[in-house]
Formats: C-alpha cells, sequence, structure tokens
C-alpha cells in the first residue's frame, strides 16, 4: 500500500498520528462539551457519550498503529540504527522514519490518556 | 506606617484566631481525606523515583568509569525513558481519575431533604443563605455552619469577580464565577471550626477575605439554625437606634430591624460569629468599633466607608449592640 508516490518528497507522514490525536482531542472534548452545556439537544444519554469517545478512540489508535506501521517500513523496519545523518535522500527518509514511529508512539499514549476519564465519569457534572 | 501596622496586627490576629486550625493534611471531610490519601501516594511515589534516579546518577559517576555498549544504552532507553515513565503515569492517571467520582458526588447530595448552602463571593466577603429541606431561606455571612455526617450540598456563585471557595479541612477547592453558578458538595466527619480562605486572587484584599467554618452535631446544628432564623435580642438598645440613626441600615441588614440594607454583609446575629471582617479579627466589640471607624485600614479596597466621624461613644455603643445580637 502507497497513499503517497516513493518520489515525492513530503513531510506529511510525519504528521499523521499528531493530526489524529489533534482530531480524537478534539472530538471528545468538544462532544462532550456540548452534550453537557445542551444535553436536551443531542437527545442521547451520557453512556452514548462515553460510547461515541470509545469509538473514536478505538478509530484513532487504529490510524496511529497504521501510520506507526507504515513508518515502521519506511524506517526498513529496523535494520539501520539511527542516526540517519548523512546528507542522503536514503538517510532523510530513514530519519523521517524513524521520526513518525516516535511520534506515532506519543500520540498512541496521548490518545489513550484523552480518552480515560470516559471510562471513569458516568454523569456531566455542573 | 498605620497601615502597615494595622495590617501586620490583622494577620497576627489571623494566625492566633485560628491557632490550631486544620489544614488539607489533617482531614476531617470525607473528599479532603481522599484528597490526603492521593497526596501521600503520590509523595512516596515521587520520593521513591527520585531515589531510584539519584541511585542510578551516583552509581554511573561513581562507579561506572567504562561505557556501556549502545545495544543496553537503548534497552535502558526503552525500559526506562519510555515503557516505565508510561506506565506509571497511566497508572496514576486512572487511580486520581478513579477518585474523581468520588470527590464530587452530586447526585447523592441532590436528594431534596439535604441541606443546601447557596454562598455568593463578594469583594472581600461571603454572602451565606441557608436553604433547609423544611422552612424559610436563612441569610447569615463570613461564617459557614455545617451538620457532621451529611451530605451538604453548596451552590456557590460570584456578584463581582472570580473567587474560590475552598475549606481545606473538608475538600477541594471550586471556584466561584461571575454568571454562572457551580456546585460543591461537603461532608464533615468530625466537629471542630476550621478557616477557609479565598482561593483565586480577587482584588487588593483577597488575602483578607476568608471565613469559619465550624462543623457540629446535627442536633447542636438544628438548634442553631432554627435560632438564626429569628432576629436576636440585644441589649443595649441605643447601639441599635444609632446604628439606625447613622445609616448603616442603608446597607446592612439586621432583622427585627429597619434596617433592610442588602449590599454589605447580613449582621443578623454577628455577636455568635468566631470572626467579624470576614474571617480576619477576632469577634469583640473593640475588633468591631475598630472595623466602624476605618475599614480601609483594615480591609484596603472595602466598599464600606470610614465613619470616624462619629462621636467615639456612639461608635463603641453600635459596637456593643453589634456583638450582642447573638
Amino acid at each position: 500500500m502507497r497513499l503517497i508516490p516513493k518520489e515525492v518528497e513530503t513531510l506529511w507522514t510525519l504528521f499523521t498520528a499528531p493530526v489524529v490525536w489533534i482530531a480524537h482531542f478534539l472530538v471528545c472534548y468538544i462532544g462532550a462539551a456540548i452534550y453537557c452545556a445542551k444535553p436536551e439537544l443531542v437527545g442521547l444519554s451520557f453512556s452514548a457519550v462515553r460510547a461515541g469517545i470509545a469509538a473514536a478512540t478505538v478509530i484513532a489508535l487504529s490510524l496511529i498503529a497504521l501510520s506507526a506501521w507504515l513508518a515502521w517500513r519506511q524506517w526498513g523496519f529496523g535494520t539501520d540504527d539511527p542516526p540517519h545523518d548523512d546528507p542522503t535522500s536514503r538517510d532523510r527518509s530513514l530519519f523521517q522514519g524513524f521520526a513518525t514511529l516516535l511520534l506515532s508512539g506519543l500520540s498512541f499514549i496521548a490518545v489513550i490518556f484523552t480518552a480515560m476519564p470516559a471510562l471513569f465519569l458516568t454523569e456531566c457534572i455542573r | 506606617m498605620g497601615r502597615y501596622f494595622s495590617l501586620s496586627a490583622a494577620s497576627l490576629l489571623l494566625a492566633s484566631g485560628h491557632a490550631g486550625a486544620r489544614s488539607v493534611l489533617e482531614p476531617v471531610g470525607e473528599e479532603a481525606q481522599q484528597i490526603a490519601v492521593l497526596f501521600w501516594v503520590m509523595l512516596s511515589g515521587g520520593a521513591l523515583i527520585w531515589l531510584g534516579v539519584v541511585a542510578l546518577l551516583l552509581h554511573a559517576a561513581l562507579f561506572k568509569r567504562h561505557g556501556m555498549n549502545e545495544r543496553s544504552a537503548s534497552r535502558i532507553i526503552l525500559w526506562g525513558g519510555v515503557v516505565f515513565p508510561s506506565v506509571t503515569l497511566c497508572a496514576l492517571l486512572a487511580y486520581a481519575l478513579w477518585l474523581m467520582p468520588g470527590l464530587r458526588p452530586f447526585t447523592q447530595a441532590m436528594g431534596s431533604t439535604a441541606l443546601r448552602i447557596e454562598i455568593t463571593g463578594r469583594q472581600f466577603w461571603w454572602e451565606v443563605v441557608y436553604h433547609p429541606p423544611q422552612g424559610p431561606p436563612v441569610t447569615s455571612a463570613n461564617e459557614i455552619r455545617l451538620p457532621v455526617g451529611e451530605r451538604v450540598e453548596l451552590t456557590l456563585k460570584s456578584a463581582d469577580v472570580i473567587h474560590s471557595f475552598w475549606i481545606p479541612p473538608l475538600g477541594g477547592k471550586m471556584d466561584m464565577i461571575p454568571g454562572r453558578t457551580n456546585r460543591l458538595s461537603l461532608l464533615a466527619t468530625k466537629p471542630g471550626a476550621f478557616r477557609g480562605p479565598c482561593a483565586e486572587y480577587c482584588g487588593t484584599s483577597h488575602a483578607l477575605m476568608a471565613f469559619s467554618a465550624v462543623a457540629m452535631e446535627p442536633e447542636a446544628f438544628r438548634s442553631w439554625l432554627a435560632g438564626q432564623a429569628n432576629p436576636a435580642e440585644s441589649a443595649g438598645a441605643s447601639g441599635g437606634a444609632l446604628f439606625l440613626r447613622h445609616g448603616c441600615g442603608s446597607c446592612h441588614f439586621v432583622a427585627g430591624t429597619d434596617a433592610r440594607g442588602l449590599i454589605g454583609p447580613d449582621l443578623s446575629h454577628l455577636g455568635s460569629r468566631i470572626t467579624v471582617g470576614a474571617g480576619i479579627l477576632p469577634n469583640t466589640e473593640d475588633a468591631i468599633a475598630r472595623f466602624i471607624a476605618r475599614p480601609e485600614l483594615i480591609k484596603p479596597g472595602s466598599r464600606m466607608p470610614a465613619f470616624d466621624m462619629l462621636p467615639p461613644d456612639d461608635i463603641r455603643a453600635i459596637a456593643a449592640w453589634l456583638r450582642g445580637l447573638q
């Protein structure tokens, strides 16, 4: 699977996981805020909000895992050790793959931390 | 000079007036108890990790003279720098989140049998209205009494700027935000008198904005509340007449008299409170008289004008009358 042609050098793959983290954060916080401010507008129970957060979390974690796998592949499955600091396009690609892999790990943990309150909170508190 | 003197006198009184006032580390409330346990867990965990890091540092500096191969160094970074912090933070976060519903137990407290106390923060004092399950509301100021062993719901508001309500040995803080009603519930487990400070900077006299909180046995609390619902009798009626003649009643309310002002604190039972001036002076005739004469010396930025143009005998008579409103 290749979303971007190999000859195109782009930094976008690097940002994929953090962008998923941002999107998940906004969905969780804005969703909960709207529900708690105007429950009658949404017309759902708080359990539905928690289920929505769970679904968003599963989607976000899957996307981040996919991004991590692609990064792992770009990094050559760890065949070369960092630092990838030669001025060659190969090292540039390996460096980007490794950096993406690390950012994916950070985003994965961050998404879990963002979602954890929904495990324990059972009502809107105002 | 005078201002500095009176300010330091006030802080001395603050310290002595509440000698033995409990802190967050001596909890007597259900919420504060959990917060204290959380604090000790965090402190011991932090201390252990700090000791571990320092031990590693000493080990590296004193005994580990030769380098480490790249493979074991990477392994240390992976386990010590990624896996361990992530797992530890995850566990701590889970523990803190698990505590949260217990720290903010609202739905259980919402029963119609619960006492509700409405508290409004004002620069620089607290308006307190008790809403008992039966009977009319009871208004007071700068002192909050609550029954031991019963969950009380607090409705927190602000009339001007952001204040924050806090009784350290009973529970956590909750902000009072203009235009918003925040809710807090507290359950005191032991009787006692505590000091509650304003916990959000609110202006010149923020540090001088406090209240007394008194947890009482339920029976004593109920008879106290019933007493507060009726006007107080005070000897020295001349002081009462002077209070009205000098216009104090246009800002202050005193039940059973023509003093019907709503700008300043309700003084109906001032004599029964532990402190005057919102938690900063002991409740004595002398302190009341000093406050009447020069409020800005005791509480800079206070909206109450100075009344030191009154004859000193009048001020003393008013102070004696107010002190007698038990």
